[in-house]
């Protein structure tokens, strides 16, 4: 017989039905033409063994576990982990592509040492031993001048392992000057110091509340812990539960929502108000208990007298009614649950705002009770030997931070945002700064500014494991292992309520020339000797991050996560009426820069999960699922309502410059209906300059358009947009 | 020969996937480009030549603030069964390179075989087919993360999604050596199944009345599998296509989106009988 293709395909499928078990139907059809004609100059993955590693992700702050399927030893997928607390199998699109990141072209692959000008990109590549004395030397010589509080760093956050590092490192160099990229954290936590009068990370009961008020948190757009939330979401949707988004713009958390309200952007603190306000008034509150808490009073006098319906309606563009429907539905959930820190909250925010959301729900009773808002005392596992300082150290100690933070801003830990005003107007000066696991000079607004203070400091030196726009500035690069490379500690995703340390391991050998920062920081400190290399007495990192875990290392090994069973929430006296509530007493709104008049319109930002904006840029994949909306081809669009578009004689797809007092940026027009008239919304993540071709010179990066808002008692950037105009081109 | 492999029965692979869950978040899409190799260029914002088995529409209810709404759907390959068993590309491809299996209900692609006349993407009312106008490229290391069970494309093919084809194979291998020949529902997972963090996809066989995406669908297997939950839809019903993806949405206007209704039309008469 003779047999054709086709005879001798629907042979094997007509013979499956009567040969039951045999593995040949299946192996047969499809797989065996395509590996016997393989064409010559298509990659053939070799075949191997195949194995699994569980780590986690620290790709974003959201702590999730991963499980990277290996063949021999490389790796070739990541999945999410199955029983894992934080995503139990889900994974998000950068998760997923944490293998581009590891294998891409954009790593920094041996320590380099810049020999053409600043940002040129012409590198020397050095040796390790070469790079930690290139360190080690400029830094005694800062030293030796008496001036070691001119040394600063920073890192992503303060928590965990490696941030705590350089936080020793400096303390015992003789610096303050250990800064943080700020987030909403940084908010919350003053929220709960200045309202509980507790030190506490801020966890939500997301998964029991039952009525969830949204002041533009992106609850579906990468805010908090992103697949965590996601979770969250889908399981209110499946049990009825209701979400209420508040925001100008009708994103991705909008859309799901089963009531989106838009809002004058920077009037979500009266909006709080006015809800707190009908609660009162209608007494939809445990009077017994709140009324005798500590500053109600006050606090029931400010929005009695400052925020009725009628006002707050003016004040918002909210309809009386809706917000009167908003208070009883939110008191009247037996859980409810009201949420700040817009977008991704990867900007701080207007303190305002977070303590009238807070008060909001104190107001309900949800502090610290089920499905609402906990303060959470952070799993103490970093007990580290206390160590001494010598006499340059002490001195260096007692220098004032060049931020303000602890002294102008009492309340403040680290304010990053105030570092550019400081240098620029000449009023500080910094020698030297360390910068590991953060990306400065791309994600901090106003990035202009913060060239210009990068410009004028005169040792930089990045630990990023990619070119990134800081390091590509940088004056030397020690290139930390990727995460697939290296042990680390996680410590708990930020938003969860119960405490959870993760321990990332390696999943593939190192692949290039790199040492974790870690090392890289036990090296400089050894080799610094004195006081400085006694502070540390380990050998390794690794070594110190398995006695940091102590007990907890061989379970961590195990099962890469380790929940804390004593997790506990703290208590303090809940005060209703805070200093910071005062300048609240008159509202006026967080007030952005630029004139209405050369200004007509208001440039606000938006979040995607498809779009990183922190310290990791987007890898190829990612930038792959940008939608010809948001990017096409080398130009960043712009949303814009139509109405709004039509008074400008804007219209679909038509380029355009768009202007802000801080700068401007060619832009394409999209029509989008979801967007109060008035605005321009344009999208985080875009516009970088280093990293590889598949990302960089896509679009405008929204921080060199935007300026900052320095918020009145917090000192953090309360920015939540910029006057604009987009004219024709 | 053992005994419970004589009645093997048809197996008819389909998904669902639930819009009000869906978050538009894209996982899918990464989860399919990383387990199927599916390459990738400098600019990947022209759609149309952009490869992406598994793709996110972004629909919109057409009205102005603040009354607009819009919804994300997920589009894999339908793997259309066609009225008469016909798929559209399958019945068109001059080489055989795509075919339907009665076996899986999966509709293969078989890169080697196709010699890219790219009838079956005119063919395709749903647009999952694309074509390689270029040699994919992996930058310097990055062919180190290729899957090994699927093999890469080359310019001039055409490819699609296969449900992860190679999934069901590496399952039926397992299940074979334990001398098994039925799946069960888990073992057998697509890779945008497995991702997606809103657990908006079900994965899973249409004739099993024991399957989550049975009881989801309500297929009428003896009429094409047509939903048989109100809420549920699929893309161009009327076409006649029979494809088993199957759609969940409580908004009415989304339903309607998937298939060119007339305003005032009343579409659920496509689901009734
Ligand atoms: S949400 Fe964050 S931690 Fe989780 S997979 Fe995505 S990037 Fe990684
Ligand atoms: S992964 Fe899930 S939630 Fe995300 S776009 Fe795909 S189907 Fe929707
Ligand atoms: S089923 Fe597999 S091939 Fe198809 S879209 Fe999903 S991941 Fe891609």
């Amino acid at each position: 017989m003779k047999i054709g293709r086709r005879s001798f395909l629907s042979f094997v499928i007509g013979g499956a039905a009567g040969t039951a078990i045999s593995p040949l139907p299946w192996k047969l059809t499809d797989d065996s033409s395509i590996w016997s004609q393989n064409w010559p100059w298509t990659p053939v993955p070799p075949d191997g063994e195949y194995s699994q590693v569980n780590s986690i992700c620290t790709l974003c702050p959201g702590g999730c576990g991963i499980t990277v399927r290996k063949v021999d030893n490389r790796a070739v997928k990541i999945e999410g982990m199955k029983g894992h607390p934080v995503n139990d199998g889900g994974i998000c699109v950068m998760g997923l592509s944490g293998l581009q990141l590891l294998y891409g072209p954009t790593r920094v692959k041996t320590p380099l040492k810049r020999v053409g000008k600043r940002g040129e990109g012409k590198w020397e590549k050095i040796s390790w031993n070469e790079a930690i004395s290139e360190v080690t030397e400029k830094l005694a010589e800062i030293r030796a001048q008496g001036e070691p509080h001119t040394v600063g760093s920073i890192v992503n956050s303060d928590r965990g392992t490696v941030p705590n590092l350089f936080r020793r490192f400096l303390t015992a160099y003789g610096s303050p000057n250990y800064m943080t990229m700020p987030s909403m954290q940084d908010s919350y936590n003053m929220t709960m110091q200045l309202m509980q009068g507790v030190t506490a990370q801020v966890g939500f009961d997301a998964e029991n509340a039952d009525y969830i008020l949204s002041f533009g948190s992106g609850i579906i757009d990468g805010w908090g812990s992103p697949v965590r939330m996601f979770k969250a979401n889908s399981a209110w949707k499946v049990d009825g539960k209701k979400v209420v988004q508040i925001e100008p713009r009708l994103s991705n958390t909008a859309a799901k929502s089963d009531e989106w309200i838009p809002i004058k952007p920077g009037t979500e603190a009266a909006l709080a108000l006015g809800i707190a306000n009908v609660v009162i008034m209608e007494s939809l509150y445990d009077k017994e208990n709140i009324d005798s808490q500590f500053g109600f009073d006050a606090f029931k006098e400010l929005v009695l007298n400052g925020y009725s319906v009628e006002k707050v309606s003016n004040i918002t563009g909210i309809k009386s009614a809706t917000i009167v429907s908003l208070a009883k539905n939110f008191a009247q959930a037996s859980n409810p649950l009201a949420i700040c820190g817009k977008g991704q909250g990867s900007t701080p925010g207007s303190l305002n705002e977070f303590v009238a959301v807070h008060a909001l729900n104190a107001l309900v009773g949800n502090i610290n009770k089920n499905g609402g808002v906990w303060a959470l005392s952070d799993t103490d596992y970093i007990k580290w030997p206390e160590f001494d300082l010598d006499s340059i150290a002490e001195n260096g100690m007692q220098k004032e931070r060049i931020d303000g933070a602890g002294s102008e801003y009492p309340h403040a830990k680290s304010l990053l945002n105030r570092l550019p005003e400081v240098i620029n107007s000449g009023d500080g000066f910094l020698e030297a700064i360390f910068v590991a696991d953060a990306n400065p000079l791309y994600s901090m607004p106003d990035s202009k500014a913060i060239k210009e203070a990068f410009d004028s400091i005169p040792f930089i030196v990045s630990f990023s494991s990619y070119m990134d726009e800081t390091a590509s500035n940088a004056d030397l690069i020690l290139p930390n292992h990727v995460y697939l490379e290296r042990y680390e500690d996680v410590p708990t995703p930020v938003g969860l309520q119960k405490n959870i340390i993760g321990l990332a391991k390696p999943v593939v050998k190192p692949q290039f020339n790199t040492k974790n920062v870690g090392d890289s920081l036990i090296l400089i400190a050894k080799a610094l000797g004195g006081s400085v290399a006694n502070a540390f007495p380990w050998d390794s990192y690794d070594a110190c991050l398995e006695e940091t875990l102590g007990s907890k290392w061989d379970l961590l090994e195990e099962n890469r996560f380790w929940s804390d069973s004593n997790s506990k929430v703290v208590t303090g006296e809940f005060n209703f009426y805070p200093d910071a509530m005062k300048s609240l007493t008159n509202f006026s709104p967080v007030s952005i820069e630029g004139s209405t008049i050369s200004f007509p319109l208001v440039l606000i930002p938006y979040d995607s999960i498809r779009l990183a904006n922190g310290y990791i840029g987007n890898p190829p994949f990612v930038i792959k699922t940008v939608e010809d909306t948001v990017l096409k081809g080398k130009t960043a669009c712009v949303e814009i309502n139509p109405k709004s578009a039509k008074e400008f004689g804007l219209t679909e797809g038509r380029s355009a410059i768009l202007h802000t007092p801080r700068g401007k940026a060619k832009v394409k027009i999209h029509l989008y209906e979801g967007i109060m008239p008035g605005l321009v919304a344009l999208a985080r993540g875009l516009g970088h300059t280093a990293y590889d071709k598949y990302l960089t010179d896509k679009g405008c990066n929204l921080n060199e358009l935007i300026g900052m808002t320095e918020d009145p008692v917090s000192g953090l950037d309360a920015a939540w947009g910029i006057r604009a105009r987009l004219t024709k081109v | 020969m053992k005994e419970e492999g004589k009645h093997k029965k048809a197996k008819k692979y389909g998904m669902v996937i639930n819009l009000d869950e869906c978050t538009g978040c894209g996982a899918c899409m990464v989860a399919c480009m990383a387990e199927n190799n599916v390459p990738f260029r400098e600019d990947e914002s022209n759609k149309l030549d952009s490869i992406a088995w598994m793709r996110v529409y972004k629909l919109t209810n057409g009205k102005s603030y603040p009354d607009a709404d819009i919804c994300y759907l997920p589009r894999p390959c339908m793997h259309c069964e066609g009225d008469h068993g016909h798929s559209p590309c399958v019945s068109v491809c001059p080489a055989t390179a795509t075919d339907y299996s009665h076996e899986t209900g999966i509709v293969s692609q078989i890169y080697t075989r196709c010699f890219g006349c790219r009838y079956c993407m005119g063919a395709c009312p749903y647009h999952a087919r694309y074509f390689n106008w270029w040699d994919p490229v992996w930058p310097e290391g990055t062919t180190k993360y290729l899957n090994p069970n699927v093999s890469p494309r080359m310019r001039g093919v055409v490819e699609k999604c296969s449900f992860c084809f190679h999934r069901y194979q590496l399952a039926m291998d397992k299940a074979y050596f334990e001398g098994r020949a039925e799946l069960e529902e888990d073992e057998y997972q697509t890779s945008c199944t497995q991702a997606c963090p809103a657990g908006a996809i079900t994965f899973g066989d249409l004739n099993n009345p024991e399957h989550k995406v049975y009881q989801l669908a309500k297929p009428d297997n003896k009429h094409g599998g047509r939903p048989g939950n109100p809420n549920v839809f699929r893309l161009l019903e009327r076409l006649g296509t029979n494809p088993k993806v199957y759609y969940i949405s409580s908004r009415e206007w989304v339903r309607r989106a998937g298939d060119n209704y007339l305003d005032n039309e009343d579409f659920a008469k496509n689901y009734r009988r």
